[in-house]
């Protein structure tokens, strides 16, 4: 199961939408060795494209001596599909079950093809879901949203590079 | 004088839980088989079979993705710093 605190997973929703309709991705960081999503870090899509995403290699080496200075690990890798449902596809599975991808990272897959203006109306949904991707199998984990002034300790920080 | 090799979480199964160990070797495939012989099993996560560095792996020699320097014959030399990162990318 995926906890997350609501100002968490409104932040990748709003990244998911304000780069719609190019893939969004980025992580939640949270202390290493935990299970604990607290600090969204938006990346930039390197591929800038409505089917593929790729966090640059110079970002991705400064992100982890980011995380590895502050004791954090990424507890969550999201990234949106713009056209298709928030399934993991032959791609993400791939490069999830990679031989140096921790199988304890939380894929979150959000999908804004039935997006529209933000008018809380229906028809404007993002879908949010969480998986755990193992040796190329997929299973999908609950998601439990908490809301943020339960979480009894600071909002979460969102840090827009 | 050697070379500090920074390994995955997940890569540490092979290094007794060390964040970092170190090697030597003048480029980064002898780097590897050093580290191979004192942590088994290192090399096969990182190398295929057909002798390549693995897709899905990111590798940096100081702050230089060695896919831009040679791959696994880029040089590497006493007091270099060596990363090794999942790649994170995917697509719909």
């Amino acid at each position: 199961m995926l906890r997350i605190a609501r100002a968490t997973y409104d932040a990748i929703v709003a990244h998911a939408r304000q780069d719609h309709p190019d893939e969004a991705c980025g992580v939640v960081a949270g202390p290493e060795g935990t299970d604990r999503p607290e600090r969204v870090v938006p990346m930039l899509n390197a591929a800038r494209s409505p089917t593929f995403y790729e966090f640059d290699s110079t970002d991705l080496l400064a992100l982890y001596r980011e995380l590895d200075d502050r004791d954090e690990w990424a507890v969550v890798v999201y990234h949106s599909h713009t056209a298709t449902e928030a399934y993991p596809s032959r791609t993400d599975v791939g490069y999830a079950s990679g031989p140096a991808a921790d199988p304890r990272t939380h894929y979150v897959l959000v999908s804004t093809r039935h997006h529209g203006p933000e008018t809380g109306l229906s028809g404007d949904e993002v879908e949010f879901r969480s998986y755990r991707i193992v040796d190329g199998e997929v299973s999908e984990e609950e998601v439990e949203i908490v809301e943020t002034h339960l979480f009894g300790h600071s909002p979460t920080t969102v840090v827009y590079d | 004088m050697a070379i500090e090799v920074r390994i995955p979480t997940i890569l540490r199964t092979h290094t007794g839980g060390n964040k970092t160990v170190e090697g030597s070797g003048d480029t980064l495939a002898a780097l590897i088989d050093d580290l191979d012989s004192k942590h088994s099993g290192l090399k096969n996560r990182l190398v295929t079979e057909e002798g390549k560095l693995h897709r899905f792996v990111n590798v940096y020699v100081n702050d230089e993705d060695v896919r831009f320097t040679g791959a696994l014959d880029t040089q590497v030399k006493d007091g270099d710093s060596v990363t090794i990162l999942p790649a994170v990318a995917g697509g719909c």
